[in-house]
């Protein structure tokens, strides 16, 4: 996020966009809440009718994978009624003439083909954003799980861009991440196009310093995204170590990531279940869990938070850090011969620069008068950044980019004419190694069920509270019906939570070229009575 | 010069937009509240936080009078003390019991507190119980409203926290009742189960039924709390986890959480049992010749999870080799996962489970 959390009670305009943010980051949600009450207009743009929209004061129910064409639709209103704010323009971005040249095709009447929005309400979603000095954009998955993610976040940023809403309380272009330690996964450096605190694996001087730091040679290109890994299991790929993640079931196209993993010569998995992933590996170690494990993780603001162990570990699980530490020692590996967390993750804050000033006694006392502990901290004395971009962009300036929309890499057909988009619930959390053990969560979502509009009913010969078959072109489950008016005609909604409705069998129908985030929020389907 | 006021004969500052009970805690003067929650707006339901105002003609809630320059307050003389004590006992007067289970909830002991320290044992005024418990099947939240005493923390939490407006009032006086739209369960309501109105309240009327279910384990009366982060979502609230004898027993929200500042949603708040469910791993397993993982020690296990990396890296290269580093384990985790790879392989065949 660009703007810390509690700014989310500063807008005056909101804009939602592919986030479920009342069930999928709920607490955040409850600052969207108080600013409403204050007065804050909120836009929710979203295939279903979430919880969300229900509170919007503009809902704009777009078609799955829609998005690009709503927001250039948004742009060209905010360029033609001149709501640029031009000093911004001027002094922090690039591209702008191009741009606007760029933008005067695509009509928000255009746009209503696309979208099937009204386009006087693309109108108005622009005049209310493009009017406020405190404009604040949210986004999750629903902009990034598509094959134009890359062109989704892009298109966000030519809003903010235009109308220079960053670096100012209530502002931002704020994604919102899913796992507690998602954002400290990839500041970490378990990318392969970056080492720790994003630094480029092909800059030369990066290369240099992580070269003369480890003592090994380093590869001068970037690595394989874990999608592209998958693909090329038994191929080039033959082993694997995975810490902590149930592929089968997280990933799309399940059939094709368990023959994945099951023509691995060597699978080594990391958890504290025997998931459905563990059970293909040829060695599975146990960890310790949450609430038993000292550590430090960074939450979606950017702040970097201190994990502590409260019990011990049932038998002989042991952290992940001492079972990495384990393998690398046996291989031979120099550099892993540590006793306790603290020294590694002080080594982490010694090699990554947004970490610079941190360490792990600092990061123990917590949230100070003196410290917020929010990356970028440069050095000791710095405080931490709660709002990015205030002054500058870290790469210069802004560039707008002259987008173009783009159909999802399946739509419909007669084979497969219904909408199927995937997502999360509030009770449940991604696979449910965890919710699903924990007791009293059953009795609020004791199932899975398919989100159908009642008036499509009748045309896929379905009734409400009973079974059908769902297929795409991966595959086909069964799952039970739900008639309800969050889902519009023609589109229908699954978690992927239960292993008994494996709805990733199904999805997993193209990859975004760039970040090879699969396209999880749009499958087309088709729909029969069991 | 900022503007001042006096408080029990010292003159102390005041910020704008403050209460008196705001400057006076600010000063740590110690004012008991029943109806006070920080995070809200203020109620002054109660009528404990009275304070003595020179010039005024009865005694004020400092939770509602705002600070203003000149004034003089007076926190605790006979008569105020003497007031508040008659108020504790009308309130203790219409409840069930007040000496209740902290495992009730974060502030379920705060009339309990009070009664203790104002000395009352029991109470001459003949009160009738106000509130009629609810049978709710729910797993998360007790309804025993025979301990509630109207001071509408619990509605305003759950409309000014949470913006849910699950639960409301029903009826004046002794007949007032916290209830949902048309007096059902909460699971038919708006309720989320988010487990603040539990936090919040400070009798134990609404109570933490997954947490009562250790009051037995609970014998010493030891309750550990440990502070750390929700283990769900990127949010990243802070928590203190509840424990005893080595088992987790229960969940708080952290009021000075720099993320939630005191929220949580029901994951948080109650999904925290599967960390000592009987189906965790509690030995390394490794893949025999029969097919079968079985059970092994740490040594054989670490041994051959080396071999097999070390058996591709000869036979197939290092680009063989591919880590993928957990979104959910602690940094150390994915810094050494990253380490790993890199200075073992001399690779960047590494990524995390972000992009699905």
């Amino acid at each position: 996020m660009s703007n810390p959390l509690v700014d989310m009670q500063k807008p005056d305009v909101i804009f939602c966009i592919g986030t479920n943010m009342t069930e999928c980051h709920p607490v955040a949600a409850t600052g969207l809440k108080k600013a409403i009450a204050r007065g804050a207009k909120l836009i929710v743009a979203d295939p279903r009718r979430i919880g969300l929209a229900e509170l919007s004061h503009l809902y704009l129910p777009l078609r799955v994978g829609s998005d690009t064409a709503l927001l250039l639709g948004m742009a060209h209103v905010i360029a033609r009624e001149g709501l640029i704010d031009e000093r911004f323009v001027e002094n922090r971005t690039t591209g702008f003439d191009d741009f606007f040249e760029h933008i005067s095709q695509w009509t928000p009447e255009w746009a209503e083909t696309i979208t099937g929005v009204p386009a006087q309400d693309i109108e108005t979603a622009a005049m209310w954003y493009g009017s406020s000095d405190a404009a604040a954009i949210y986004y999750t998955l629903g902009i990034t799980e598509h094959i134009c993610g890359v062109e989704n976040v892009q298109s966000l940023c030519n809003l903010v861009l235009m109308t220079g809403n960053v670096g100012r309380e209530g502002t931002g272009i704020n994604p919102m991440r899913g796992q507690n330690n998602i954002q400290g996964a990839g500041d970490c450096g378990a990318l392969p196009n970056n080492y720790p605190g994003f630094q480029s694996v092909t800059d030369p001087e990066h290369q240099a310093k992580f070269k003369a730091v480890y003592g090994k040679e380093v590869d001068l290109e970037k690595g394989i995204t874990k999608v592209t890994a998958l693909e090329l299991c038994g191929d080039s790929i033959h082993a694997m170590l995975i810490d902590g993640e149930n592929t089968l079931l997280s990933d799309p196209d399940r059939e094709h990531c368990e023959h994945a993993l099951r023509s691995l010569d060597h699978l080594v998995v990391i958890d504290i279940f025997l998931t459905e992933t563990a059970e293909l590996a040829d060695v599975v170690l146990p960890a310790t869990a949450w609430g038993e494990t000292d550590g430090i993780c960074t939450n979606t603001e950017r702040r970097v938070q201190r994990l502590r162990a409260a019990v011990p570990p049932p038998g002989k699980a042991k952290p992940d850090w001492w079972i990495i530490c384990e393998i690398a020692k046996r291989l031979g590996f120099n550099g892993f011969e540590y006793n306790s967390p603290e020294p590694i993750f002080n080594e982490l804050c010694s090699l990554s620069p947004i970490y610079a000033g941190l360490d792990w006694e600092r990061i123990e006392n917590g949230v100070t008068d003196t410290f917020n502990n929010q990356w970028p901290v440069p050095h000791r004395e710095h405080p931490g950044t709660p709002r990015l971009h205030e002054d500058t962009f870290v790469n210069g300036k802004g560039v707008f980019s002259k987008v173009h929309y783009r159909d999802p890499a399946e739509t419909i057909s007669d084979d497969f004419p219904v909408w199927l988009t995937t997502g999360r619930r509030l009770q449940s959390y991604h696979t449910r190694t965890q919710t699903g053990r924990s007791q009293g969560i059953d009795y609020l979502l004791p199932e899975e069920s398919l989100e159908v509009n009642p008036a499509d009913l009748d045309k896929w010969s379905l009734s409400d509270g009973e079974w059908c078959k769902m297929s795409s072109a991966r595959g086909s489950i069964n799952i039970k019906v739900k008639a309800t008016n969050r889902s519009p005609q023609g589109t229908v909604f699954a978690s992927f939570s239960f292993a008994d409705v494996p709805v990733n069998l199904l999805t997993g129908s193209g990859y975004d070229p760039i970040t090879h985030t699969a396209e999880l929020k749009v499958c087309p389907v088709k729909l029969e009575p069991l | 010069m900022p503007d001042k006021l006096q408080i029990d004969g010292i003159d102390v500052d005041i910020i704008e937009g403050e209460t008196v009970l705001e400057v006076a805690q600010r000063h740590q003067k110690d004012i008991p509240t029943l109806c006070y929650d920080p995070r809200l707006e203020p109620f002054g339901g109660c009528r404990l936080c009275i304070v003595e105002l020179e010039g005024a003609r009865n005694p004020v809630a400092s939770c509602t009078t705002k600070a203003a320059p000149g004034m003089v307050i007076r926190t605790s003389t006979d008569t105020i003390e003497t007031y508040r004590k008659t108020l504790l006992e009308m309130v203790m007067s219409e409840n069930r019991e007040v000496d209740v289970h902290p495992l009730r909830g974060y502030a379920s002991r705060e009339l309990a507190n009070l009664c203790d320290e104002y000395k009352i044992k029991g109470t001459d005024i003949e009160g009738t119980v106000s509130g009629t418990s609810k049978t709710d099947d729910n797993p998360f939240i007790l309804r025993d409203y025979e301990l509630c005493i109207s001071c509408y923390r619990c509605v305003r939490v759950c409309a000014e926290q949470e913006g849910d407006h699950a639960i409301n009032v029903m009826n004046r006086g002794f007949q007032t009742q916290i209830t949902t739209e048309f007096d059902g369960l909460l699971k038919d309501s708006a309720c989320t189960f988010c487990g603040q109105c539990i936090q919040t309240c400070p009798t134990g009327a609404l109570a933490d039924k997954k947490a009562l279910r250790a009051v037995d384990e609970v014998t010493d009366g030891t309750i550990d709390k440990t502070r750390t982060i929700c283990p769900y979502c990127g949010v990243g609230c802070s928590v203190d986890v509840l424990s005893n004898n080595e088992n987790i027993i229960g969940i708080h929200p952290a009021m000075d959480g720099p993320a939630n500042q005191g929220a949580l949603c029901v994951k948080g708040q109650f999904a925290y049992d599967f960390v000592q469910h009987p189906d965790r791993l509690k030995t390394p397993l490794i893949r025999a010749n029969d097919g079968e993982l079985h059970e092994a020690s740490w040594e054989d296990a670490l041994d051959l999870a080396a071999e097999g990396f070390r058996k591709v890296n000869v036979e197939h290269g290092r680009h063989g080799i591919y880590g993928i580093a957990s979104g959910r384990a602690p940094s150390e985790a994915a810094y050494l996962m990253q380490k790993f790879i890199r200075t073992g392989f001399g690779t960047n065949y590494i990524d995390n489970c972000s992009r699905a």
